[in-house]
């Protein structure tokens, strides 16, 4: 899976630079996640703004990373999602349990 | 007008001038997700007698088949990848319908449970996606193996 990781204070981000998140490599961000986590990132932007296209296995593997950061007593919030991807989370309602911001820049600010 | 009318050999549709119908079968990868969403996201965008918003049935297209095939490769194919998956998609002046072929031990479509939004888990969403997009969803168990049929109104 493509995908940058920035830091910034104390906030690890997660740039995913690829186009889908599905079944083929949603099990691979999960571990991504966890092992960003067990190394101590535990404040986590993922940036969706390069997705156009989710599945449901990827929007499992997005809410294993949330679970998984409460865990470690850290977050993972959502940044940047274009509407169609964004239009998943509202279907599933997943919107009521992510913070999504529309920006990374919007994310770090917590606006 | 009953030239246009279908005729029914065995379980083959006649295509009538204006339908579409693909039928492909691929090894029983995840990488080939995107080789049949994206067919089916390029066929919605070419419905130009659909009523609705094309882009957004593309992705819903693109989004019913990735479920669909990944039922089959994961659940009912346990990622063997000696197995294929073959996939269906016949366009009429009425509707669209995808059939996703599996040779696993079948399940039943109605003892799936809902997603609870209250205590969200990672998995389970897919058939609900299916159902909530799709006018109708079916699966047929048989012995020479099982199908999951969805169909779309185009009208």
């Amino acid at each position: 899976m493509k995908l940058e990781i920035d830091k910034q204070n104390d906030w690890t981000i997660l740039h995913l630079l690829e186009p889908r998140l599905d079944a083929h490599n949603s099990g691979e961000l999960k571990d991504r996640i966890l092992k960003l986590l067990e190394s101590g990132d535990k404040q986590l932007v993922i940036d969706l703004s390069e997705v156009r296209f989710i599945d449901s296995s990827g929007l499992g593997a997005l809410l294993s990373g949330y679970k998984n950061a409460n865990l470690h007593h850290g977050s993972l919030v959502l940044a940047g999602p274009q509407s169609r991807v964004k239009s998943m989370f509202e279907l599933t309602r997943l919107n009521q349990v992510f913070d999504i911001y529309a920006s990374v820049a919007e994310a770090l600010a917590g606006e | 007008m009953p030239a246009l009318r279908k005729r029914w050999l065995g379980n083959e549709v006649m295509n009538t001038p204006n339908d579409i119908q693909v039928d492909i079968v691929v090894p029983n990868q995840t990488r080939y997700l995107s080789l049949i969403g994206n067919i089916g996201e390029a066929i919605a965008k070419e419905l130009d007698r659909y009523q609705g918003d094309r882009e957004t049935l593309a992705y819903h297209l693109n989004l019913v088949l990735t479920e669909a095939m990944a039922n089959a490769i994961r659940h009912a194919h346990h990622d063997n990848s000696k197995k294929t998956v073959r996939v269906k998609i016949h366009i009429d002046h009425h509707q669209l319908c995808i059939e996703v072929y599996d040779q696993g031990q079948g399940f039943d479509l109605e003892s799936v449970p809902e997603p609870d939004p209250g205590a969200p888990v990672d998995h389970g969403r897919g058939l609900f996606l299916i159902r909530t997009l799709m006018d109708e969803v079916e699966y047929r168990r048989g012995k020479d193996g099982n199908v999951l049929i969805m169909k779309k109104k185009l009208g």
